[in-house]
């Protein structure tokens, strides 16, 4: 081959920072060409995907309503990732937690407490972190591949929720739809800023995303992680348990994912109906990995992702786009990270010594 | 005799039920004998389902839509050798976005054919055989790729323990350096496995969206990609076995129709939950035992091969 691949003796730090920028131009590179075979300007309709959504300052607005459930399972999924325990089951954690937290006002809707909605919260983390452990606890005992699993449990969690709105939570006023009952005021997300649909949760991911800053920088535990999942064989030296970093990431995972799907029903939705998310679980792997496994790199990863969800729903009704180009969109942004993330510990070298062969 | 005239529906829907499984599953099996785990089956079947959906509804050709869809698979699975081999990425982070950009590119090209419908693969008819009692119809009636999903496992299991190619193939998962300081072309034949491992992922993909349920549906493959990876795991690697749990699968999945025609009283919900709970107990009852797992399991499975120069 004249291109020869050599491993850096060190991995290059401009790289990690480069490798995601690199990445995004050629994502858009090869949209223009997706863009030319659905025979769409592609001019226009970057513009309608990137610069429209953001025109008003509601529209902005929204950027972080899209954003707040896919930083909060980013969070939870990096830290697994860096400890390489690969938990995609996300989407299943964020409806159990949307289910058991919203479980709190279906069984006492007459409940007007301030009280009522952090109790939400904290059920929701625990529904999330319960579902997670499933996998953790099959992991640590019995061995089985959380990748599996967890996926796995994210059907059994989808049709778990439609066994419920079909049933015993179909609101009984409302016409036979499979929808349960608006939540009161006491159950909702207070708004953060009137006018817009940004709400408490958005807070709450932002606290997220300092305290997984403070927990991977300042922490034993963050540090931890980061050994098992660069040098398990270390870590064990060092006396860490592997079994307790699968526990802890999962059930933090959970928890976070969990509070992304209530503050779903609860905020923007405002009642439990039979799809709660457009895949955030899944999406969030791509924010992860996007942000570098990092939690203010996660931040704006998430804001860009959510761009591409209000890009896609502005290009469907300006342009006739179909909302599945923002699912290919969304796959080509990891894809190509994956592919430039090779220059991060490799680096590419003309390989002159190389003698004709005929 | 009348009171096991349900046998051979229940039967003939397993099969139908099974065979996807059965494709994508042997066809991973290879992937990862060659040492590499690519988890990206679930987004390969989803365009091979919607390629040959496509292929079968504009030319009619049935063929040229098992081939389209085979192709596609293996085009995919280009990709995903590209990134893991030629780039050295990570194999589970690549696989996962595999399955992520398939669900989305399938969504794109199946956009205008959602609901349309095709006619289902045609059903062979053997003269006199077919007709038999009972063994007639399971045997000697089915679609071609049914057929072709036996003769498929055969096959493989011949290649990887009756043949010479099939050695260096496991070698080459067991031992990467050792293959490739004897001066076996580890890449290349990681790419080929890789590639045949996305063609068979493509034609199960074409077996639901053109025998299973004759249609395109965003998202059809509803997790089997996910289930034919557990599948091997079950099996542990080993041909004969994928074939025996993709029909054991497959009777689960079939279960739930039969209950509820039945008139068992249990929201459907509970029973389409059936197949991932299986699934889960299945993976947790055979991972339980680490030691069977580690001697069977290709040694290098998932570990990137970058040749000392």
């Amino acid at each position: 081959m004249l291109l020869k691949i050599e491993k850096r003796s060190e991995y290059s730090k401009a790289m990690v920072y480069l490798t995601p920028i690199i990445a995004l131009a050629l994502t858009v590179l090869a949209s223009i060409l997706l863009f030319e075979l659905l025979g769409v300007n592609p001019i226009e309709a970057l513009y309608q995907f990137f610069v429209a959504p953001l025109d008003t300052q509601y529209e902005f607005s929204e950027l972080f309503v899209k954003a707040t459930p896919l930083i909060l399972c980013a969070i939870g999924l990096s830290l697994g990732f860096r400890a390489n325990v690969w938990n995609i089951g996300a989407e299943g954690q964020l409806t159990m937690g949307a289910i058991v937290g919203s479980s709190l006002f279906i069984y006492f809707p007459e409940t007007d407490s301030i009280f009522l909605l952090p109790a939400m919260i904290i059920m929701a983390a625990i529904g999330g972190a319960a579902w997670a452990a499933i996998p953790a606890f099959f992991k640590t005992r019995f061995n089985a591949n959380e990748i599996l699993t967890s996926l796995m449990l994210v059907y059994v969690a989808l049709l778990f929720l439609s066994v419920l709105i079909h049933g015993p939570w179909r609101d009984p006023a409302g016409f036979n739809f499979p929808e349960s009952q608006t939540f009161s005021e006491s159950a909702d997300m207070p708004i953060l800023i009137a006018g817009t649909r940004m709400h408490f949760g958005t807070l709450l991911a932002l606290l997220a995303v300092f305290g997984a800053w403070i927990m991977m920088a300042r922490t034993l535990i963050g540090f931890q992680v980061k050994v098992i999942g660069e040098a398990p064989r270390a870590g064990g030296y060092a006396g860490f348990s592997q079994k307790k970093i699968i526990w802890l990431t999962l059930l933090f995972a959970g928890a976070l994912s969990g509070i992304a799907g209530f503050s779903e029903v609860s905020g923007p939705i405002d009642q439990v109906v039979p799809s709660i998310s457009p895949g955030y679980g899944f999406t969030a792997i791509i924010v992860a990995f996007l942000g570098r496994l990092h939690p203010v790199g996660i931040f704006f990863a998430s804001l860009l992702m959510a761009l591409t969800y209000l890009g896609g729903e502005t290009a469907q009704i300006n342009l006739g786009l179909p909302v599945a180009v923002t699912g290919v969109f969304q796959g080509m942004v990891l894809f190509f990270l994956l592919a430039c993330d090779v220059l991060v510990h490799y680096r590419f070298r003309l390989n002159i010594s190389r003698k004709a062969t005929s | 005799m009348s009171g096991f005239d349900w046998i051979v529906p229940v039967i003939l829907t397993i099969i139908t039920a099974a065979t996807p499984l059965v494709f994508a599953g042997i066809g991973e099996l290879v992937t990862e004998k060659s040492g590499v785990l690519n988890l990206g089956v679930e987004g390969m079947m989803l365009v091979g389902a919607v390629s040959g959906f496509i292929t079968a509804l504009v030319t009619g050709n049935y063929f040229l839509a098992v081939a389209a869809a085979a192709l596609a698979g293996a085009v995919m699975a280009f990709l995903f050798g590209v990134l893991t081999l030629s780039l050295m990425a990570n194999q589970v982070a690549t696989g996962l976005s595999l399955t992520l950009f398939g669900v989305g590119l399938s969504a794109l090209m199946g956009q205008e054919f959602v609901g349309e419908p095709v006619s289902a693969l045609g059903k062979l008819d053997i003269v006199g055989l077919s007709d038999l009692p009972f063994i007639g119809p399971i045997l000697f009636a089915q679609d071609a790729l049914v057929y072709l999903s036996f003769v498929m496992v055969a096959l493989v299991s011949w290649f990887l323990y009756k043949t010479k190619a099939g050695l260096i193939l496991r070698a080459v998962g067991d031992s990467h350096n050792a293959a490739h300081s004897i001066g076996y072309p580890v890449i290349a034949i990681r790419y080929l496995a890789v590639m045949f491992g996305g063609a068979m992922s493509g034609i199960g993909g074409a077996y639901l969206s053109l025998a299973y349920t004759p249609m395109w549906a965003e998202n059809m493959t509803a997790g089997r990609g996910w289930i034919a990876l557990a599948l091997i795991v079950f099996a542990t690697w080993k041909p004969g076995l994928v074939l025996v749990g993709a029909y054991m699968f497959g009777g689960i999945t079939i279960l739930q129709l039969h209950a509820q025609a039945a008139g068992l009283n249990v929201p459907s919900q509970i029973l389409s939950m059936l197949p991932y709970l299986a699934t889960v107990l299945v993976l947790v009852l055979i991972s339980k035992d680490e030691s069977r797992i580690r001697k069977h399991a290709p040694a290098c499975i998932g570990k990137i091969f970058h040749p000392a120069a």
